[in-house]
C-alpha cells in the first residue's frame, strides 16, 4: 500500500537544523514576509516544538506552515540539507489529518469574507469555474490548485482545452523499434489546458522516431494534493497510476511538468517499494532529448536570419533535483533562439502547487520579482518547462504590464523542427 | 506572563500587527546560531527610533528585559532572550537609507542584510570589506552589536574600522548619535567604537553611518596545499614578512581535510595536510605580480600542489572545499562546538600544536580552520552529546583551548562575542579591574538592567 511518510518519520532530518539561519537568504516567501515563521528555520522549529507537544496545531502553526511554496529552495543552500520542504508537506498532512482538510485552507476563509468576490462570483455564475470544473475529473489536482470559490478576479487562467489532450490523440504512436519506448505522462496541466505542449511533445518524439505510449488512464501524479496535505487523495492516486503505468512495458516514463516529474520520480519513491520500478524509470523530457542526440540534430539545422531572444525559468520541481542544464542545451541549440539568461533564474515563481490560491497577494509579489528579473533578461519570451510555472509566470508578467510571453520549451522546439513524416 | 495592559501598550507604540504573544511566533524567536532556546513573552517588530524609545522607556518603567535581535544568527548567544521578556526584533527596520559616492559613505538602518548591502555599493563601484560567513542572511546591526570579521579583515580591517557613526537608543530610551559622516572627529568619547562590539547591552542600533572603499578591479585566487600544517603556517609569516598583506589568508589543517575528504568527492590529494587559501585584490597587473610573488615565497615550504584561478568560477570552484567544511564535520560528528580564539599571527603554529595535544589529552576530535592571516583560528570540537560524558569531556577541552590562546597573548573570542556561550569564561581573560570598569558603565546607561541584561557578564 502507498503510504506517505508520517512528521514524526522526519524527527532526525528536523534535529539536524542547526538554526544558522541560511535559509533566511533563500527563501521567497520570507523575502516578501520578513518573518522567521515563514522561513524554513522556523517551519522546523514549530514542527519539532508540535513533535514534542510543546505547542498545539493552533491557528499561528497552520498559518506558518500554509506559507510555504515547498520549492526546496533552503534545503538545496542548507549546510546540512534538512528537506524543510518534505517537513512541511507531512506538518500539513498532519494537520489535515486532525483538523480536517478544510481547516488548512483556513486562510481561505479571508476571501470567503469578501464580499467583491463574493458577489462578482455570484453575479457571474461562476462562469469560469464551472467552466473550468465541468471538464475537470474529480480527482484532478487542478481541483486542489483552484478551488472555487476561492479564485481571484485579476488572475489570468488559462482557457480549459474543448477537448482534453489524452482524447485526442491514439494510445499507442508506433516508431522505430531500435529506439527505446517512452511512456508520456501528461499530467492535468498539458491535458486540460495546455494540449498544444502535448502535442509538440509528440513532434519531438517522432523526430527522434521513438514509440510512444500515452496511456488513457492515467490520473494526477498528485503533487497539488501534496502541497494541500491530503495524504489520503496522494495515495490513491498514486496506485492508480502504478496500475496504469505498469501495464506498459516500456523504457522510460517521460514528463513535460516538473511538478509530476518530482511526484513520480520523488514522492512516489518514498511510498513503498512497489514505486522503485516506476520512480527509476520517470525522466524529464529535456533529460530524454540530450541523452538521445537531438542537440547535435538541431545544431544541423540552418539557423534563423532573425532569432527571438528567450530566457529559461528553472522549475523548482527540476532544479532540486538538479535538472537545471538539459533544458538550457536544448533552448540554446534552437535555431530560432538567441538565449539570455535571467537574473535568479532558479527562484521559485511563487505558484508553489495549492500555494498561490491561499496566499495570492504575497504569491503576487513573489511573481512581481520574477517578472522584474525577465524584463532585465531583455528577453521576449521567457520559457520553461512546467505548465504550472508558465500560469505563474503570465500572471506575474501580466500584472507587471510586461508584455512578454511565457511558453513551453517544447513549443518552441515543435517551431523549430520541419513538419516531415517519419523517416523509413 | 505580562500583563493585558502592557500588551496594549506595546500596540499602541508599534501597531498591532507587530507585536505577538502567539505560542508559535515566541518559538520562532527563541533561538539562534547556538541551538539554545529560551522563551520571549512578547515578540515587537517596530519600525522607527521612536517606536524603540517608547518601548525602552515602557520596559524600564514595568522592570521587563528587552533582547534585541537582528538575523539571530549569531554564534553565541547574544540575541537570545534568556530572561523571556521583549524579543525586540530590527527585521522591519531594513533600509538602506543613502549612498553617498562624494563622501564614500553610506546610511543604512540596522536590519539591511549585509550582502544586499554590498551587493549595493558594489553597483556603484564601491567597496564594504568585512565578510562575516553569515553575511547572506545576517544583519549590519547585528555585525555592528558583534563586531563581526570575516576572511578580508586580514587586509581591510572588522567591522568597526567602517562604521563611523551611529544613531542608538539608549537602554532607559534616549535617542543619540555618535560620530556621524566625517572621516575625522574627537569631540567626546569615541561611544562609536564602545556600542561596536557591545552586543546589545548598551544600546538599540538604529541608523549606522559606513565608511566605504573603492571597489578593488580584480581578485585572484589560489589555493595551496602543503605537506605539514608547520609548513602552512610558515607560508603565512613568510607573506606577511614580505610586506605583502593578502584579502584573505585562510587555513584548514588536515584533520579538517580529513573530514572533507571523507564527506565529499572534492579533490583533496591524501598528502596535503594543511591548506591556505590566498587572495589577492587590487589592479588587474599588479596582481599577477604579487601571485607570482607568493608562489616563489612559498614554495620551499612543503607545497602538494598550487592551483589558481582567474575566472570568478574557478575561484568559487576553490572555495568549494572551504566552503563544504562545516557541513563535512557534522558528517564526522553530529555536534559541534565552534570556537574563534584569535591569536598573534605569528603564534598560529604553536596554537594548533597545542590544540592538537588537547584533542589527544581528552581523546575528542577537534578541528582547525579559519583566518590564518589574522591569526583567527576556528576550534572545533566535535562530540556526540548523546554519549555520556562527551560533553564534560568538551568543556574541559574548550577552557584549555582558551586557555591556551591567552598565553600566547590571544583572545578568546576574535568575532564571534561572548554572549552567554562565553560569558563563564570571562574572568580567564578579563581583570577584576577591567571587569569592574566595563560593569560600571553598563549600570550607569542601564540602571534598571534592563537592556541585554545577562550577556557577556553572567548577572
Amino acid at each position: 500500500m502507498a503510504k506517505l511518510k508520517d512528521l514524526e518519520d522526519y524527527r532526525e532530518e528536523i534535529e539536524q537544523c542547526v538554526k544558522c539561519g541560511a535559509c533566511r537568504a533563500h527563501c521567497p516567501v520570507f523575502a516578501v514576509e520578513k518573518r522567521e515563521g515563514r522561513v524554513a528555520r522556523g517551519k522546523v522549529a514549530l514542527a519539532h516544538s508540535v513533535l514534542e507537544g510543546d505547542i498545539d496545531l493552533e491557528s499561528k502553526v497552520l498559518e506558518d506552515m500554509s506559507q510555504c511554496l515547498l520549492c526546496g529552495s533552503c534545503c538545496a543552500q542548507c549546510p546540512n540539507k534538512v528537506p524543510t520542504e518534505d517537513i512541511v508537506a507531512a506538518a500539513r498532512r498532519r494537520i489535515a489529518e486532525q483538523k480536517g482538510l478544510s481547516t488548512f485552507g483556513k486562510g481561505v476563509a479571508a476571501v470567503l469574507g469578501r464580499p467583491k468576490l463574493m458577489n462578482l462570483l455570484a453575479k457571474s455564475g461562476g462562469t469560469l469555474s464551472s467552466l473550468l470544473f465541468k471538464k475537470l475529473p474529480e480527482n484532478s489536482g487542478l481541483r486542489l490548485r483552484f478551488p472555487v470559490p476561492y479564485l481571484e478576479q485579476d488572475r489570468t487562467l488559462p482557457p480549459v482545452a474543448a477537448k482534453p489532450f489524452r482524447e485526442r490523440v491514439p494510445e499507442i504512436i508506433l516508431g522505430d523499434p531500435q529506439q527505446p519506448t517512452v511512456l508520456f505522462f501528461t499530467g492535468c496541466g498539458i491535458n486540460y489546458m495546455y494540449p498544444a505542449i502535448g502535442e509538440a511533445f509528440l513532434k519531438a518524439l517522432k523526430f527522434l522516431d521513438v514509440t510512444v505510449i500515452i496511456p488513457k488512464d492515467q490520473a494526477c501524479c498528485g503533487l497539488p494534493a501534496v502541497s494541500a496535505g491530503a495524504a489520503q487523495t496522494v495515495e490513491k492516486l498514486a496506485e492508480q497510476n502504478l496500475a496504469a503505468l505498469s501495464r506498459h512495458p516500456v523504457d522510460h516514463i517521460v514528463t513535460a511538468c516538473a511538478s509530476c516529474n518530482a511526484g513520480l520520480g520523488k514522492i512516489y519513491a518514498e511510498m513503498g517499494e512497489e514505486f522503485a520500478e516506476l520512480s527509476a524509470k520517470t525522466m524529464d523530457i529535456f533529460v530524454f532529448l540530450a541523452n538521445h542526440g537531438l542537440p547535435e540534430k538541431l545544431a544541423a539545422l540552418p539557423k534563423a536570419e532573425t532569432r527571438v531572444k528567450v530566457t529559461y525559468h528553472d522549475p523548482c520541481h527540476l532544479r532540486t533535483q538538479g535538472i537545471t542544464r538539459e533544458p538550457r542545451q536544448i533552448l540554446k541549440a534552437l535555431p530560432q533562439v538567441e538565449f539570455v539568461e535571467m537574473p535568479e533564474a532558479g527562484t521559485c515563481c511563487g505558484l508553489g502547487g495549492t500555494y498561490s490560491v491561499y496566499h495570492y497577494e504575497t504569491s503576487k509579489k513573489i511573481g512581481a520579482r520574477k517578472a522584474a528579473n525577465i524584463e532585465a533578461s531583455g528577453a521576449q519570451l521567457v520559457a520553461t518547462d512546467c505548465p504550472g510555472c508558465i500560469m505563474q509566470l503570465q500572471d506575474s508578467i501580466n500584472h507587471a504590464d510586461g508584455g512578454q510571453r511565457s511558453v513551453h520549451i517544447l513549443e518552441l522546439l515543435a517551431e523549430a523542427l520541419p513538419d516531415r513524416d517519419l523517416p523509413g | 506572563m505580562l500583563s493585558e495592559q502592557i500588551i496594549n501598550e506595546l500596540q499602541a507604540i508599534v501597531g498591532k500587527a507587530n507585536v505577538s504573544t502567539e505560542k508559535a511566533d515566541r518559538i520562532c524567536y527563541s533561538y539562534d546560531a547556538t541551538q539554545q532556546s529560551f522563551l520571549p513573552e512578547v515578540v515587537v517588530h517596530p519600525g522607527s527610533a521612536e517606536e524603540i524609545s517608547d518601548i525602552l522607556k515602557l520596559a524600564n518603567r514595568e522592570l521587563i528585559p528587552v533582547f534585541p535581535r537582528g538575523a539571530g544568527s549569531g554564534f553565541s548567544g547574544g540575541s537570545l532572550p534568556t530572561k523571556g521578556g521583549i524579543v525586540l526584533c530590527t527585521e522591519r527596520l531594513d533600509r538602506i537609507l543613502q549612498i553617498d559616492e562624494e563622501n564614500l559613505i553610506a546610511v543604512v538602518q540596522p536590519g539591511v542584510v549585509t550582502e544586499t548591502f554590498q551587493q549595493a555599493v558594489e553597483k556603484v563601484g564601491l567597496f564594504y570589506p568585512p565578510d562575516p560567513a553569515s553575511l547572506k542572511f545576517s544583519t549590519l546591526g547585528g555585525n555592528v552589536a558583534e563586531c563581526a570579521g570575516g576572511p578580508r579583515c586580514v587586509k581591510y580591517g572588522v567591522t568597526k574600522d567602517f562604521i563611523i557613526g551611529l544613531e542608538v537608543v539608549t537602554p532607559t530610551g534616549d535617542i543619540i548619535t555618535t560620530g556621524g559622516p566625517t572621516m575625522k572627529g574627537v569631540v567626546g568619547y569615541d561611544l562609536t567604537k564602545l556600542l561596536c562590539g557591545s552586543e546589545g547591552t548598551l544600546g538599540v542600533i538604529t541608523r549606522i553611518v559606513i565608511k566605504l572603499l573603492p571597489l578593488p578591479e580584480a581578485k585572484k585566487t589560489m589555493l595551496v596545499l602543503f605537506a605539514s600544517i608547520d609548513g602552512a603556517a610558515q607560508a603565512v609569516s613568510a607573506i606577511i614578512r614580505d610586506k605583502i598583506i593578502p584579502t584573505t589568508l585562510e587555513f584548514m589543517d588536515g584533520r579538517t581535510l580529513d573530514c572533507v575528504r571523507q564527506a565529499t568527492d572534492l579533490d583533496v590529494p591524501t598528502g596535503a595536510r594543511a591548506v591556505l587559501i590566498i587572495e589577492v585584490d587590487g589592479d588587474r597587473e599588479f596582481l599577477d605580480k604579487q601571485v607570482t610573488r607568493i608562489t616563489e615565497l612559498i614554495q620551499p615550504l612543503g607545497v602538494v600542489e598550487t592551483r589558481v584561478a582567474t575566472t570568478p568560477e574557478e575561484s568559487e570552484a576553490l572555495w568549494q572545499i572551504r566552503r563544504s567544511v562545516s557541513a563535512s564535520l557534522r558528517k564526522v560528528n553530529p555536534d559541534k562546538f565552534n570556537e574563534d580564539i584569535c591569536v598573534p599571527r605569528s603564534k598560529v603554529p604553536e596554537m594548533i600544536r597545542k590544540v592538537d595535544t588537547i584533542a589527544e589529552k581528552y581523546g575528542i576530535p577537534i578541528v582547525n580552520f579559519g583566518h590564518a592571516g589574522d591569526g583567527n583560528i576556528h576550534v572545533n570540537i566535535m562530540i556526540d552529546k548523546k554519549v555520556p560524558g562527551e560533553l564534560h569531556k568538551a568543556e574541559k577541552a574548550i577552557e584549555e583551548v582558551f586557555k591556551g590562546a591567552l598565553e600566547l597573548g590571544g583572545t578568546m573570542s576574535g568575532e564571534h562575542g561572548v554572549g552567554i556561550a562565553k560569558a563563564a569564561y570571562i574572568p580567564l581573560e578579563i581583570t577584576p579591574a577591567a571587569a569592574t570598569y566595563m560593569k560600571t558603565i553598563k549600570r550607569a546607561l542601564d540602571p534598571n538592567n534592563i537592556l541585554n541584561p545577562g550577556k557577556i557578564f553572567l548577572d
